[in-house]
């Protein structure tokens, strides 16, 4: 059991979390999102409501947010679900942090397409920098998470960052934007290999250079016309 | 109706059974650890894997799959046999080598399972996954290293208790059984989940390392703790009952009992009368059985005919009879066993009895509520209640309101309403085909003939359908009422007798008793301290009897132990005080007192439902009174046995009056 | 009819791939996207069926099911207090996959408009985009492109002017592999955890709040407007037999230059690397196995991937699969054993933990397998283990014990020297050559 995470103290997190309830931000997010589901069906909102939540208590704290269990109430109520439904979401994904986290959660992925790429290194410079997974650091600045495989394996290794993803890293890129969130200043999100769109091969794409400089239009180039062609 | 082949035998099941019931019917055992015919189909341990034709090239799990025409199971080729070896091998990688300190051990699905369809040994050399422990209550203990996740319990909790506090929290291999915050489960079924439990993960906490099963003597008989009146079988070892586990019955609790059925027998050993007493100068001194006979001689001498019997809400029929027989052969027929002073007319007892019957009220697609408090009542017809919102019922209710485990429209608790019913129940009832209406103590008073008139009005009572019940929660209710204890003014009509016999009878207001007070118990509760001879009885444990429950079904129970010390049997009791009081009631034996009991009430001589014909009275129909509460204050605390039982009382001061308290500190 | 497995820029459907221009409803519509959809519609639902059917698409999320087939499974007259809906899988997290994350990045529109036409075509009343949590930004750009095609009336209300009423949802996941599946997916859609559901019921009969449900990728969705307009012939040209069309691949770990790049199936691995990747890094003879399907496909050696053609039966056909064309490159510098074992892992930390095989095979696996990384072992122990993968393997509720099971088999099968050599090494005994795949 010792991945599971351990539910803080009871009786401080009721004092501090007890009265939580919706900005108004939130509560017009929190309506956007009931929205989208049929009437009766409100559980579904759990996800993205307990997100929504986690971000405010976020905000609150000037971290990452997470969940307090008077917040997973609040959620539940929210929905009119039994509060043991809503913490077993809560529970199961892992995105909803059941524990305090720092300014910036730095969640590292190790899965063996970034490990092909060296996220080995990566880890080596979050421990140089203080880091420890699973861990805050003393300034509350960051915590760190090794977590699966992001969809990132194209540009890997990576690391996302609070709502960032930091691409094409290596050790002294990794300490680049450690250093400078540590700064105060926010690192270009995305690649960080010089001259690199995106997920293109490195040095320029192999395809499709026609719309590297303009939004070309390839369908004047098709053989057959197309159903419904307005032109 | 598919047709298919089990290992070669054709078998022809109901549309809509599955595979593993196919199995069965072809009398073929399957291995299952998760599925249960009571809960919905989890189709997770995936114990119950078969080899099916046609399909893909992999075992099913015969739990979830429906059966189909021309289907061929194989449930013993080598692709199951490889199947069930390595999912019992995989339930055992973490489970722990402990059952000889664990309780279920001689009861356990996983122990007997892997002796049956196991390898023998393991290969797993890895460390052992440790779960910390849950707390859950009272009634429940968890051992949850021992938990193989098949969410039994979850699912009882969800769809048969509806007190969603149970749940798998986090995923994987550290997906765990948790309540709530590890707070108790605040459900009066929870200790079902005991029996759901396949493996010793949930254990009875009071009866935890008490016993080993094989030890244990089983006696089949009758709960009293309500007058559901569960079918239960008592486990004892010499002298004490150490636990009463439901036995099933489809028409009365299924396979489920409440946790005061199951625990309260802790209290048959605690308080108990095990002496005969007299009050000599104001105190209750120990006397002999003869010094107590001469006590009440003295004063029947003096008495005449002005002698009363008040029946308590756990006797069986024999006793009842026993003492109506003594009063008859003294002149006298005083008998009353609503001892709270509810004087309902009882000239028809099909106006006071639950015609739907327990089975039949899940059928019910409308229901009225009026004045009961069902879940702690009846728990196991709330259960039911539970079903037929499945299927689609809508429950009103009025009365003050509470937490019922299900949707219910209240309507406040004012009987008044109840002659000016809102039009969407008048028109749902309007279109219901099997509507009911369910009338608790609370209503009695006031509602008895306007409810009897909504049957009229509502057409409650059909061909094939009649919608009127009363809930009873006493279990000696209906046998009473059959046997005549009830009086026109009800019990204040006893009180100017000379001499009186209370039979168990602790919830009276002994005060307004002016006469000479004689205590027939199995308790030192409240009937004994108030009474001037205390004769030393049996307790449903310790005498074979016969009760009636809240739908009029006979059932008889069975003798487990005996009574501690001088106490005795309480129809023997009668009959040798009958003999000292010079009037030997004619019966020696239970056989012959059963016989005597059959011509004074033959519906009480065949165990079964009794049919009471539907001729209600004609009561005044204006309904009136504020409901201010339920007549049950304290769910665990209802008679002398659970008011001696320290699991019960703890079951009170945690889950009644901790909730109060908790609610009061918010 | 010869088989074409290369293309060129002109019968690319995701032009925007790499993001050089905007993902906007106007550039989409300069790329050709939105462009007269009534007119796709006009064709009728069983047209476009047919149409799918024809042109030979299976579906892009790794199982390879025809997706013209799996939309006409569901009802013809649906009723309106069981509508149907259509839930597009966007839960991309097999390791390996990248996609789906630069369609919707980059092209949301082309899934827009797919979940129209595709909805339509099944008649359903919505299309949810289940979309995984930790796509924050590509969920951000989703959200906006769905925004931008209300406010076009491209979808809601008389979607295109077509006058069938379409909506499209975004919801987002919250990390877990298993949303993936598609009950799974159905079951957290409706904010429950992500346990798969038994089947039967199908989703096409019982699926999302108990409707008639159909799961598609979001590749299978995106990709159907353009074969609409271009026609099943066009599309069913590229690539061999049954494993028709164009296809994104995603070539990750020790090529030269990892990319995303769309191609046409059955291409050649040789080819695809040369062309796009610039090659092994450290040459050919430096490849020494390549897992071709993202994580749960069993990994195929240096020698039999070389020429084999990148589709359905040309991976089945050396042991693995195509899965989602998630190709993750191994060099001779890699650790192999360490690479499945963290595969190994990540099966252990997404199993849902519902049903017993998964819960429990899961972690055993993976904790023999840290040994055999090792060679804390006994030689024993690989058959074991080879065992108790099919001890896993078929026995699960969904596959994701099966994709737990086949990268160890697939070790297990190609590199079971290095596995004893490991073992030997340890115990101080003589030294077997390095990790080379088993003739």
């Amino acid at each position: 059991m010792a991945d599971a995470p351990q539910i803080p103290d009871e009786a401080e997190v009721r004092a501090r979390w007890g009265a939580f309830a919706w900005s108004d931000e939130s509560r017009e997010k929190r309506n956007a999102i009931l929205a989208r589901y049929p009437a009766g069906r409100e559980q579904s909102a759990s996800i993205p409501l307990l997100d929504l939540a986690q971000r405010q208590v976020g905000a609150e704290t000037n971290t990452q947010g997470w969940l307090p269990i008077p917040v997973i109430e609040y959620v539940a109520r929210e929905i009119s679900v039994p509060y043991i439904r809503v913490y077993e979401v809560a529970t199961f994904y892992t995105m909803f942090n059941l524990a305090p986290v720092g300014r910036y959660h730095v969640q590292v992925c190790g899965t063996t397409p970034c490990m092909l790429r060296g996220s080995d290194d990566v880890l080596a410079a979050c421990k140089n920098k203080g880091l420890i997974k699973g861990k805050t650091t003393p300034d509350g600045l960051f915590t760190l998470t090794e977590v699966e495989c992001m969809g990132n394996c194209a540009s890997a290794p990576m690391v996302q960052i609070n709502d960032d993803n930091f691409e094409d890293l290596d050790y002294d890129r990794t300490i680049a934007i450690l250093d400078a969130l540590a700064r105060g200043e926010q690192p270009k999100a995305g690649t960080q290999e010089p001259g690199r769109h995106t997920v293109e091969p490195l040095g320029g794409p192999t395809t499709l250079t026609a719309m590297v400089n303009e939004n070309h239009d390839y369908r004047s180039e098709w053989n057959t016309p197309a159903v419904g062609a307005s032109a | 109706m598919p047709k298919l082949k089990v290992d070669g035998i054709e078998v022809e099941v109901p549309q809509g059974a599955t595979v593993l019931q196919a199995c069965e019917a072809a009398g073929k055992e399957i291995p299952r650890f998760c599925y249960h015919e009571r809960l919905s189909i989890a189709g997770n341990c995936r114990m119950c894997l078969v080899e099916v034709k046609p399909g893909p090239p992999k075992p099913q799990a015969s739990c979830a799959l429906p059966a189909a025409d021309n289907q061929e199971v194989f449930t013993t080729s080598p692709m199951v046999k490889h199947a069930r070896e390595g999912i019992m091998e995989f339930l055992l990688i973490n489970h722990p080598l402990d059952c000889p300190i664990c309780d279920q051990g001689g009861e356990c699905d996983l122990q007997d399972q892997a002796m049956a369809y196991g390898r023998g040994h393991s290969r797993f050399q890895e460390n052992k996954r440790a779960v910390t422990e849950k707390y859950m209550g009272p009634i429940v203990k968890t051992i949850m290293t021992r938990c193989i996740q098949c969410t039994r319990c979850v699912r009882f909790a969800e769809e048969v208790s509806g007190v969603e506090e149970i749940g798998a929290i986090y995923r994987g291999e550290n997906m765990q059984i948790t309540s709530y915050l590890e707070e108790a489960v605040t459900s009066e079924l929870s200790g079902n989940v005991v029996d759901l439990c396949p493996v010793g993960a949930l254990t009875s906490k009071p009866y935890s390392f008490e016993a080993r099963p094989w030890e244990l003597k089983k006696t089949l008989t009758i709960d009293v703790m309500d007058a559901v009146g569960t079918n239960i079988r008592l486990d004892s070892r010499g002298r004490q009952v150490l636990r009463a586990l439901p036995r099933v019955n489809e028409d009365v609790n299924e396979e489920w009992a409440t946790d005061k059925t199951r625990h309260a027998v802790d209290g048959l050993v605690r308080r108990r009368l095990d002496k005969p007493y007299v009050r000599r100068d104001g105190k209750l001194v120990p006397a002999t059985w003869d010094e107590a006979f001469a006590a009440i001689a003295e004063v029947a001498k003096t008495a005449g005919d002005s002698v009363a019997a008040v029946a308590g809400d756990i006797v069986d029929c024999e006793t009842m009879f026993a003492a109506k027989a003594l009063l008859k052969s003294l002149g006298s027929s005083l008998l009353e066993g609503r001892q709270t002073g509810m004087t309902y007319d009882t000239s028809s007892l099909a106006a006071v009895n639950f015609n739907t019957t327990i089975a039949g009220i899940e059928r019910a697609d409308a229901i009225l509520l009026v004045g009961t408090n069902l879940r702690w009542e009846a728990s196991l017809v709330n259960t039911r209640i539970r079903k037929a919102i499945k299927r689609g019922a809508k429950v009103w209710a009025i009365g003050p309101e509470t937490e019922l485990t299900y949707k219910v429209e209240w309507l406040g608790n004012d009987l008044a309403v109840l002659g000016n019913l809102p039009e969407a129940l008048t028109e749902a009832f309007g279109k219901a085909e099997r509507p009911a209406v369910i009338v608790g103590g609370a209503a009695l008073k006031g509602a008895h003939g306007a409810t009897l008139e909504l049957a009229r009005s509502l057409n409650l009572v059909r061909e094939g359908w009649n919608g009127y019940n009363v809930v009873h929660f006493s279990a000696a209710r209906m046998g009473g009422l059959m046997l005549g204890y009830a009086q026109k003014d009800g019990i204040s009509a006893l009180h100017d007798a000379k001499l009186s016999f209370f039979l168990g009878a602790d919830e009276a207001d002994f005060t307004k008793f002016a006469g000479f007070k004689v205590y027939i118990g199995h308790h030192g509760d409240r009937g004994a301290a108030a009474a001037d001879v205390v004769l030393p009885g049996a307790s449903y444990a310790e005498k074979s009897g016969t009760y009636v429950n809240l739908e009029g079904r006979v059932q008889r129970g069975n003798r487990a132990v005996f009574p501690p010390g001088d106490a005795r049997e309480d129809w023997t009791i009668l009959r040798a005080l009958s003999e000292r009081l010079g009037n030997v009631l004619p019966f020696d034996t239970i056989e012959e007192l059963r016989a005597a009991m059959a011509l004074d009430c033959p519906d009480l001589a065949n165990e079964g439902l009794v049919i009471f014909a539907w001729n209600p009275p004609s009561l005044d129909t204006c309904a009136e009174g504020v409901m201010e509460g339920y007549p049950i204050k304290d769910f665990y605390l209802t008679n002398a046995i659970c008011r001696a039982s320290p699991t019960m009382q703890r079951c009170s001061a945690e889950l009644v009056h901790g909730e109060t308290f908790a609610e009061a500190a918010e | 009819m010869s088989v074409i497995t290369s293309l060129t820029d002109k019968d690319r459907i995701f032009t925007n791939l790499y993001g050089y221009q905007p993902w906007t409803l106007q550039a989409a519509r300069g790329r050709g996207d939105w462009d007269n959809t009534k007119a796709l519609l006009d064709l009728g639902q069983d047209k476009i069926i047919d149409v799918m059917k024809a042109s030979g698409l299976r579906g892009r999320g790794g199982a390879g099911f025809p997706t013209g087939t799996k939309w006409s499974f569901m009802p013809k007259t649906p009723s309106p207090e069981r509508p149907s809906f259509l839930v597009i899988n966007a839960d991309e997290s097999e390791p390996g996959s990248c996609k789906d994350r630069e369609i919707i990045r980059h092209d949301p529109h082309k899934l827009i408009e797919g979940a129209l036409v595709a909805g339509f075509a099944m008649r359903a009343r919505a299309a949810y985009i289940y979309i995984r949590g930790e796509y924050i930004r590509e969920a951000e750009t989703l959200f906006a492109a769905v925004q931008e095609a209300y406010d076009a009336g491209l979808v809601g209300k008389n979607a295109c002017g077509s006058g069938y009423d379409f909506d499209v949802f975004v919801h987002r996941g919250a990390g877990a592999y298993i949303c993936g599946e598609e009950t799974a997916m159905i079951e957290s859609l409706e904010g429950k955890k992500g346990q798969p559901r038994l089947k039967p019921p199908f989703p096409a009969g019982a699926g999302l709040y108990g409707c008639p449900t159909t799961v598609n990728n979001v590749e299978s969705i995106a990709v159907a407007p353009t074969i609409l307009r271009r026609g099943a012939e066009w599309f069913s040209s590229f690539g061999a037999e049954n494993n028709r069309g164009t296809k994104l691949f995603q070539i990750s770990g020790h090529v030269e230059k990892p990319c995303v790049v769309e191609e046409a199936m059955s291409i050649p691995f040789r080819e695809l690397i040369e062309k796009h990747c610039g090659g092994i890094r450290g040459g050919w003879d430096n490849l020494l196995a390549v897992i071709p399907g993202g994580s749960s496909v069993p990994l195929v050696p240096a020698k039999d991937i070389m020429d084999a053609p990148m589709d359905f039966d040309g991976l089945k056909a050396v042991g693995s699969g195509l899965g989602t064309a998630a190709i993750i490159v191994m060099d001779k510098s890699t650790d192999v054993v360490r690479a499945i074992s963290r595969i190994s892992y990540f099966y252990k930390h997404e199993s849902c933990g519902q049903c017993t095989p998964c819960r429990e095979g899961t972690g055993w696996m993976w904790r023999v397998m840290e040994r055999l990384r090792t060679g804390d072992a006994e030689i024993g122990e690989i058959d074991m283990l080879q065992q108790v993968t099919k001890q896993v393997e078929g026995h699960s509720i969904c596959a994701l014990g099966d994709a737990a099971a086949w990268p160890i088999q697939g070790l297990i099968r190609h590199f079971r020297p290095e596995l004893e050599r490991r073992i030997t090494e340890r115990k101080g005994g003589g030294l077997a050559p390095m990790q080379e795949a088993a003739e």
